[in-house]
């Protein structure tokens, strides 16, 4: 761009983009009408709906509204317990015990239910969870199903996926998932491991435990047997109670890092098999070849789908210095245009923070940024009074000392640094704690494949960013994790090791 | 061939295709509803150059369509009138005289419509023909033969004695985007156009498919805007051919408010070139107010 026009007529040329007057799109929200949530939830142990010992409740609400929605069961230890005996039950009698050919037409089952209830499911998920009904719809909902699919196809086809292997289950799994893609994640878990002949124990995250209850109703429903799939909803206490059991043998974690440290001191020593899927802070690289306003749509997708609560959200922008003040206004002027709001609203981009507890948390890595002198940038939307708000948000003039750059926000707010040399950039994604995932932007394949070989990260993308696919292993490399979800490797994880065959 | 101190003006950054139809699939998603809905209807007719080039046109014809562009539907009196009325050279008389008073501009096509394969001289005495036959607007086609032959200076010479021919008539300069191949060439043809001269960009002849697709059209909007940015002159943009329907129409409206802002959505800045469009618009326009429906045979050709 030259400087020199832009500084010389009256005033510089702006685009009056976003809401205020001319056109603007009315409200469009998505029906709920047939949505049927029941007003308490029980857990789901040996194929049925049961208080919890001792009737100890939660409640669920809308984040949107603070409103809330259900009262759900708090598992205690004796429900965990009553849930790992169910599975490990229906494990031995049932479920080891079926052609692998059966075990595979009930999660085809599951799947093609899920395709069926998909706008039901979708609803769900952004009432519970605030995210866009754009995103559960197009994204969350379809992806899970597509898990199911992907993996009912491997129940009777092992032995060809490990091929010279006598491919065996691990027995009862212990998952617990994250508030971020609340059935996503339980597709996640559950597909893998019982196509592969486990049984499970599922916790889902306390603010978000409405579809996992509803796919419990579509496994029940879908007529797999009793003790095959049980999900036990809970906060914190009840998860460490699923990760804990001794007759647990395989714990399959997605969460933060610092829980995630916790589970696997707990874990040490026992002989339980483990993936962790933790935490991030990616790095989205634009070099100056870039094809420009492809990258700037990529870095809009990379921090503020799903309001940035992504473990593999491109947090940190490192942009070539030649190109940094071009890239940063365009990227201003995309944001100037996400609608910020009304999760049911087919045109919202950005829905609600999932929680008041996250929305302090992000509100504080405000203040930090801003303390550690990094310049705010926010966009004008107007958000609604009621439920948890947060704009999208640019750190500006951010530094590798910068605990905005550091540590991992969970949020729309994006931590913006320049990079001179091809090098520099390379050293600077790679100087973090995490390595989950990184992005890079470049019209040069060759430069593209060359960068992302030198990034220490799990999950690549080359001129995209947050592409999900059954097919593909996800997970991450130092503080992110563990193992790998997805894919054969994903499969792989709820596997006998190979000196078991 | 062009000089070498010709080719850094030709320069256009990079375009990556899967990018520009993902973001196409996104702006597809905005949902246009009640008071939205009418809103972008309204201003659809008044965007749309009603258009008719066909061998057999006659005076006859022209005549009828200039009476559709009075009076696009009878029922209901209060509609915007359309921008202009797009025809060839040897009608733009008739045109004229229809239209006298109406505020509805006449543009002729021209510069040997649409293949654009004649001396340069004919194609400027057309032009000037066209001009003093009173064209408010000319569409001129840009020579894909040379462009494409990679002789940019070429064609920027060709736009810019165009330009001149033009006078103070606007110039619409046609990239006919469905014969250029790829993004990056819709973007280098767009960028050079404007920098010769240009008023507006038009995608297309209507002779050749694909024509107006999303994606061609986000491409060419987007260096209208890196133009305004660079140069605070706002260029207007014409999508022609193919844009056939209401829902269409609406979801190019989407796409220029989140490309180039309100600015644009004025009939000085953006045009549909069209000819079936503003029947489906105008049948939009009545259900919303009547929830039902009415068949085509209630709208005049």
């Amino acid at each position: 761009m030259t400087k020199s026009t832009q500084t010389t007529g009256p005033a510089a040329p702006k685009l009056r983009l976003g809401g205020g007057d001319g056109w603007g799109y009315a409200p469009a929200p998505e029906s709920t009408d047939h949505v049927e949530l029941r007003g308490r939830y029980g857990l789901f142990i040996d194929g049925e709906f049961v208080d919890a010992k001792g009737g100890r409740t939660f409640e669920t609400a809308n984040p949107a509204t603070e409103e809330k929605i259900a009262d759900v069961a708090l598992a205690s230890d004796a429900d965990v317990d009553a849930a790992v005996a169910a599975a490990r039950r229906a494990y031995d009698e049932v479920w080891s015990q079926l052609a692998p050919r059966e075990r595979g037409k009930y999660v085809y089952r599951i799947a093609r239910v899920l395709q069926e209830r998909s706008r039901e499911l979708a609803i769900t998920e952004s009432l519970d969870g605030g995210k866009p009904i754009r995103e559960s719809r197009d994204v969350d909902i379809p992806l899970a199903a597509a898990h199911f699919f992907y993996y009912a196809g491997w129940a009777d086809k092992l032995d060809y996926a490990f091929p010279g292997r006598d491919a065996r289950p691990l027995g009862v799994a212990g998952q617990v998932i994250p508030w971020n893609f609340p059935l996503l994640m339980a597709a996640w878990k559950i597909a893998p491991a019982i196509a592969a002949g486990n049984t499970v124990v599922l916790k889902p995250a306390e603010t978000t435990p409405l579809t996992a209850l509803k796919l419990a109703e579509i496994i029940r429903d879908a007529g797999v047997p009793p003790g095959v799939v049980n999900i036990v909803t809970g906060a914190g206490e009840t998860g460490a109670a699923v990760v804990q059991h001794e007759d647990v043998d395989k714990v399959a974690f997605t969460g933060s890092t610092e829980v995630g440290k916790l589970i696997r001191r707990a874990l040490a020593g026992s002989g339980k098999h483990y993936t962790l899927e933790l935490g991030g802070k990616a790095a989205n690289l634009v070099f100056e070849d870039a094809a420009v306003d492809q990258a700037v749509e990529g870095i809009v997708n990379g921090i503020f789908f799903n309001q940035g609560h992504v473990c593999c959200a491109g947090s940190r922008l490192l942009v070539q210095e030649s190109v940094a003040e071009e890239v940063i206004s365009k990227l201003k002027d995309r944001m100037e245009t996400l609608i910020v709001g009304d999760p049911l609203d087919k045109n919202t981009d950005i829905g609600a923070i999932n929680s008041r507890a996250q929305l302090d948390k992000i509100e504080e890595y405000l203040e930090i940024g801003e303390a550690e002198g990094a310049e705010p940038f926010q966009t004008s939307c107007p958000v609604p009074e009621r439920g948890y708000w947060c704009r999208p948000t640019l750190f500006l003039r951010a530094s590798q000392s910068h605990r905005v750059v550091q540590e991992e926000i969970f949020g729309p707010v994006l931590a913006v640094q320049t990079f001179r040399t091809v090098d520099e950039g390379i050293a600077m994604a790679n100087n973090t704690p995490y390595g989950l995932s990184g992005g890079v932007w470049s019209d040069k394949g060759a430069k593209a494949f060359r960068v992302t070989s030198r990034i220490r990260a799990g999950v690549l993308w080359a001129n995209t960013y947050n592409k999900f696919d059954p097919t593909a292993p996800f997970g991450g490399y130092k503080e992110s994790g563990i193992g790998r979800e997805g894919g054969l490797a994903g499969l792989h994880a709820y596997l006998q090791p190979e000196a078991a065959a | 061939m062009q000089s070498s101190t010709a080719t850094a003006s030709f320069e256009s950054p990079p375009i990556d295709t899967v990018g520009v139809e993902e973001r196409v699939a996104r702006l597809c998603s905005r949902s246009i509803k009640k008071d939205a809905k009418l809103q972008a209807l309204h201003l659809t007719l008044s965007m749309i150059d009603l258009t008719t080039l066909e061998g057999a046109d006659s005076e006859g014809k022209v005549r009828q369509l200039c009476a559709k562009a009075l009076q696009l539907h009878a029922a209901l009196p209060d509609l915007p009138h359309v921008a202009a009325v797009c025809v060839y050279p040897a009608l733009v008389g008739v045109a004229k005289r229809t239209l006298k008073g109406s505020g509805i501009n006449v543009a002729s096509v021209a510069t040997s419509f649409p293949a654009g394969q004649a001396p340069v001289e004919i194609k400027l005495l057309e032009v000037r023909r066209a001009v003093e036959a009173g064209a408010d607007e000319v569409d001129m086609v840009i020579s894909r033969g040379r462009f494409l032959a990679g002789d940019f200076a070429y064609t920027a010479d060709e736009i810019a004695s165009v330009k001149e021919a033009c006078g103070d008539a606007h110039l619409k300069v046609i990239l006919e985007t469905g014969e250029l191949g790829t993004l990056d060439a819709v973007r280098r043809a767009s960028d050079l156009a404007m920098r010769s001269g240009a008023d507006f960009i038009k995608t297309s002849t209507g002779k050749i498919k694909p024509a107006a697709t999303m994606p061609v059209v986000l491409v060419m909007l987007e260096a209208i805007r890196d133009h305004y940015l660079r140069t605070g002159e706002k260029i207007g943009m014409k999508p022609a051919g193919g844009i056939s329907t209401a829902k269409d129409a609406i979801r190019h409206l989407v796409m220029v408010r989140e490309t180039l802002g309100q600015d644009w959505l004025d009939p000085d800045l953006y045009r549909f070139g069209a000819s079936s469009l503003a029947n489906d618009v105008l049948r939009q326009i009545v259900k919303q107010g009547s929830g039902i429906y009415q068949s085509f045979d209630d709208f005049s050709m």
